[in-house]
């Protein structure tokens, strides 16, 4: 079990490492010159005392006139004191600032849209694997959710339940005439406009989890020790329960695999409708060359993706008996 | 009488039509008796001792009648054959090391197995343990996943697990190919001790390897080609067969030992006829050194002497006339 | 004799399984749409053809004209192209990729495997699209091959986690011992002994990334990011909604592109498990 987790601990430090390797290299090696570009950009909406002085701060941060390996430790070095620059776009907030405000939006989105839909995505795949009937009928309506883009079925959800049937918001995390404060009217409309981003998203995710489990189960029906129970007369619903425990253990290993997908999933979720998490705020900082910003971004969900597999790589020692005891897991 | 089999045939459904696996065997098993099934890959042993417990697809019943103590198994009716099995019928399969749940511990799978069949595991407990001890096995196993393990052990724990609640019969297949030579002697003697502790009233043991049951058959049943070609006590079977497949097959082993087919069986020529279209008559017909035009019928299995009988013409002679 | 029976066996269950027929129609109409575009196309893309602006379906107009009177359906048909496109090259080359690191990782084994595995792992963690995005906020000029190469760059890691995992099994059966021990090369193992024998899972892992390929590029077009001198079906979507088509109620207009992209990446995904059942006797009988 040690070794797994030194195993696992090992690959995330290398990702990160290459994540933020990759962040510094973006700007540096791609066609174009970043900050001229900014610089033009931003000069027609300040003054000259703000353009020199933003364009001090970043050649000094950018630090482009330094030999590459002196921009790179420099990069680390400001990284790990929490400093990743001043957004331009929402100049002069820190982008930590800026990014902080986005991330309880996506924590509130994200979070029950993830395990609900997995929970009962897999409930619901253990279900259609009980007859051929309930598989023919279920199963179609979890091949067309799974392969569907995740911004067409927001599309769709904000033009039926937003503008035909006008029950839903579909524009911004609550009220555009409210401000944040507690209170019950804030609270429900903060549930108000979160419906809709979070249906499309746990309709995507439900499909996938609930062909993922089906094909499990038919997989384990078919195993030697399924085999074997049946030989002993055991009775179809102690082995379904087994087919459906042993099923589950894959499944959490495709959570952390989907989590990528899920991730660009709730990108264009939120660009759809306007709701204000990093993917939002992501796509503003592209459109507005805020490469500070953009930079934080991706940093920000590679952080966020790492520690969501690290949170499923203890829950996967915990339900699999054989990682636990000493054994190597299946998820590598 | 334990076990009577009466004209059983099962074929194997494929697209290119019915597979005849198992083409009319009829034998019966002795109180206590265990029985060897032997014969070369593809003979239709397997197929035999399956549709006793688990008759599944591909496999699809024919005709036939199975009696076990008495009782008619509805081995065609997969719900109902689910009150004799375990209880009454039991088997230890060829994937043994697989056969075992790999997330529950094996205590509760046991427990939760037999809670399903209406047994009370607390009942069963110090009985199962008195069976670990006779199969060397520490208590502790029921604590364990089966991947902590060993394959010899997971053999052992599947066979006392198949034989908790003393069935009348067991089948026991292919129980030692997946072990090295020193724990197969060990499980053999183990199944052995097993009978004789009536754990289990009789058995059929199904293997390739011959040495296996001259160890601890009473007797042993040669299939050919989906038919029975001869069944008679051990030592008449390998000294004194008189089917001329159980001849070529008992001289073809250099020595006692060797699993036939590991090796083409180089003393029979010709290879054995497809099941999916077989020849009329005698199956091993075209192969016979001995056939001749009566084997164009298909001889019945007869008692030629008691407890020896065979499905040959020639060599049962004026008993197959009869 | 033995082989041309299984063959042929083997062609009969392609052929009679349902699912492989559901998707393989669906898949084969829209691609049929896809090659006949120029022809069935009646309007240049983004030719202003309609004085009107937006107007529903109507029998000038299949499926209707854009905020600026723009013809749906031409955009339609020639956007399922540049999606073929990205699913047979993007697809293509994370498969490629895929097996060609799965591959050598599973058959060597050691420390070549340990380093390709960690690697694997890395890429399979950092997500995709972000890196994509990056990549193409960056870049002035966007074409559809650009960004079938980059989605094939960024998509291989799972298609090397599947393909390592099947050699690593392979690998150890009789039939590979046999070819090495008779001094075969590694690298005529590969294609004669193992390739062979994983070919329903080549076809399966390619179908997939087709599918994650495209539905990558939607994403991609959606937010904006897409070709920048080509139309495709996320693109259609990104100006449906830049332009108030919900709001306006221009449904024709958005609903179509989403839509096929359903279809076809739910038809590749209902082949997938089509061929599962052929290739794995198992799973035929429920």
């Amino acid at each position: 079990m040690q070794r797994y987790f030194s195993r696992k601990l090992i690959i995330y430090a290398l990702t990160f490492f290459l994540a933020v390797t990759i962040d510094w290299m973006i700007p540096r090696f791609m066609p174009g010159d970043p900050i001229r570009n900014m610089l033009t950009r931003v000069s027609v909406s300040s003054n000259p005392s703000a353009i020199q002085m933003m364009y001090d701060y970043y050649t000094h941060l950018f630090g482009l006139d330094l030999p590459l390996w002196q921009q790179y430790l420099n990069f680390w070095n400001s990284l790990l004191h929490g400093d990743i620059g001043i957004s331009t776009y929402l100049f002069p907030t820190p982008v930590t600032d800026v990014l902080w405000r986005a991330v309880p939006y996506d924590i509130f989105l994200l979070v029950p849209a993830i395990l609900l839909s997995w929970y009962a995505g897999n409930k619901f795949g253990a279900f259609a694997a009980r007859s051929k009937w309930l598989d023919n009928t279920i199963s179609p309506l979890g091949y067309i959710l799974t392969a569907t883009p995740y911004m067409w079925l927001g599309i769709l959800l904000a033009w039926f339940f937003g503008i035909v049937w006008g029950i839903f918001p579909i524009a911004g995390a609550y009220s555009f005439n409210m401000q944040p404060h507690l209170s019950w009217a804030f609270i429900g409309s903060i549930f108000h406009h979160w419906f809709l981003p979070f249906a499309s998203l746990f309709l995507v995710g439900f499909g996938g989890w609930a062909i993922g489990m089906r094909n499990m189960i038919i997989y384990e029906l078919e195993a030697d020790y399924s085999h074997y129970l049946e030989a002993l007369g055991a009775p179809r619903k102690l082995i379904r329960q087994y087919a459906f425990r042993n099923g589950i253990l894959p499944q959490i290993t495709g959570l952390a695999l989907q989590l990528g997908v899920i991730v660009a999933g709730a990108l264009v979720t939120e660009v759809v409708f306007s709701y204000p998490g990093i993917g939002y705020l992501l796509l503003a900082a592209i459109q507005n060359q805020d490469y500070f910003l953009i930079q934080g971004c991706f940093l920000f969900i590679i952080i966020g993706v790492l520690l969501s597999n690290f949170i499923i790589d203890i829950v996967y020692v915990l339900v699999d008996p054989r990682t636990r005891r000493g054994m190597t897991g299946e998820s590598a | 009488m334990s076990l009577q089999v009466d004209n059983l045939r099962v074929y194997y459904q494929t697209l290119r039509g019915d597979v005849k696996a198992l083409d009319g065997a009829t034998f019966t098993l002795a109180d206590g008796e265990i029985m060897g099934l032997a014969g070369e890959s593809g003979c239709g042993k397997t197929t035999l001792g399956h549709s006793l417990i688990r008759l599944a697809l591909p496999m699809r019943f024919i005709e036939g009648r199975v009696t076990l103590d008495g009782e008619e198994l509805p081995i065609w009716d997969t719900e109902k054959m689910n009150d004799f099995r375990f209880k009454k019928i039991s088997i230890i399969p060829q994937y043994a090391m697989n056969a075992m749940n790999p997330t529950r511990k094996i205590g509760r799978m046991t427990a939760e197995l037999l809670g399903s069949r209406k047994v009370d595991f607390k009942d069963i407990l110090p009985e199962l343990k008195r069976r670990l001890d006779l199969v060397k096995l520490s208590h502790d196993v029921l604590d364990m996943y089966p991947i902590e393990l060993s394959g010899g052990m997971k053999q052992r724990m599947v066979m006392v697990l198949s034989t908790l609640l003393d069935p009348s019969l067991l089948i026991a297949d292919e129980i030692t190919s997946a072990l090295d030579v020193s724990s197969q002697k060990a499980v053999a003697e183990m199944l052995v001790e097993f009978r004789n502790r009536k754990c289990c009233n009789s058995a059929i043991v199904i293997t390739h390897d011959i040495s296996i049951l001259y160890q601890i058959a009473d007797s042993i049943m040669v299939m050919y080609a989906g038919q029975l070609a001869e069944k008679a006590s051990t030592e008449t079977i390998i000294h004194a067969p008189r089917h001329p497949y159980t001849k070529l097959l008992i001289s073809s082993l250099p020595e006692v030992g060797v699993k036939y087919t590991e090796r083409r069986l180089t003393g029979i020529p010709g290879n054995p006829p497809l099941l999916l279209d077989p020849p009329v008559g005698c199956r091993f017909r075209e192969r016979c050194p001995i056939a001749f035009e009566k084997c164009i019928e298909i001889p019945p299995f007869v008692e030629i002497e008691p407890g020896h009988f065979i499905a040959c013409w020639k060599e049962a002679g004026t008993h197959a006339q009869a | 004799m033995k082989k041309q029976k299984k063959k042929n066996e083997f062609l009969y269950f392609t052929l009679r399984n349902r699912k492989l027929q559901i998707g393989l129609s669906i898949i084969l109409f829209f691609l049929g749409l896809a090659i006949f575009a120029p022809v069935l196309a009646r309007n240049e893309p983004f030719a202003y053809v309609n004085l009107r602006g937006a107007q529903p379906p109507s029998s000038e107009y299949w499926f209707g004209t854009t905020f600026f009177g723009q013809d749906v359906f031409a955009q339609f048909v020639l956007g399922l192209r540049a999606t073929f496109l990205v699913g047979a090259i993007g697809g293509g080359l994370g498969t490629l990729i895929g097996v060609l690191v799965g591959f050598t990782a599973g058959y060597r084994g050691g420390i070549v495997d340990e380093l390709l595995n960690m690697l694997t792992n890395i890429v399979l963690v950092i997500p995709t699209l972000a890196v994509l995005l990056i990549i193409a906020a960056y870049l002035e000029v966007r074409s559809i091959f650009t960004e079938c190469i980059f989605i094939g760059l960024t998509a291989w890691p799972w298609a090397a986690r599947a393909i390592r995992a099947q050699t690593f099994s392979l690998r150890t059966r009789d039939f590979v011992d046999l070819a090495k021990m008779s001094g075969m090369k590694p690298l005529k193992i590969i294609f004669t002994e193992i390739a062979p024998n994983m070919m329903s899972y080549l076809v399966m892992t390619f179908i997939l990334q087709f599918g994650g390929a495209i539905l990558n590029a939607a994403t991609l077009d959606f937010i904006g990011l897409g070709p920048t001198n080509a139309v495709s079906l996320g693109l259609m979507m990104q100006y449906a909604v830049l332009w108030g088509s919900l709001l306006l109620g221009h449904w024709w207009w958005f609903i179509p592109p989403g839509a096929a992209i359903t279809a076809i990446v739910g038809a590749l995904y209902v082949m997938n498990v089509g061929l599962d059942e052929v290739f794995n006797p198992k799973l035929r009988e429920m």
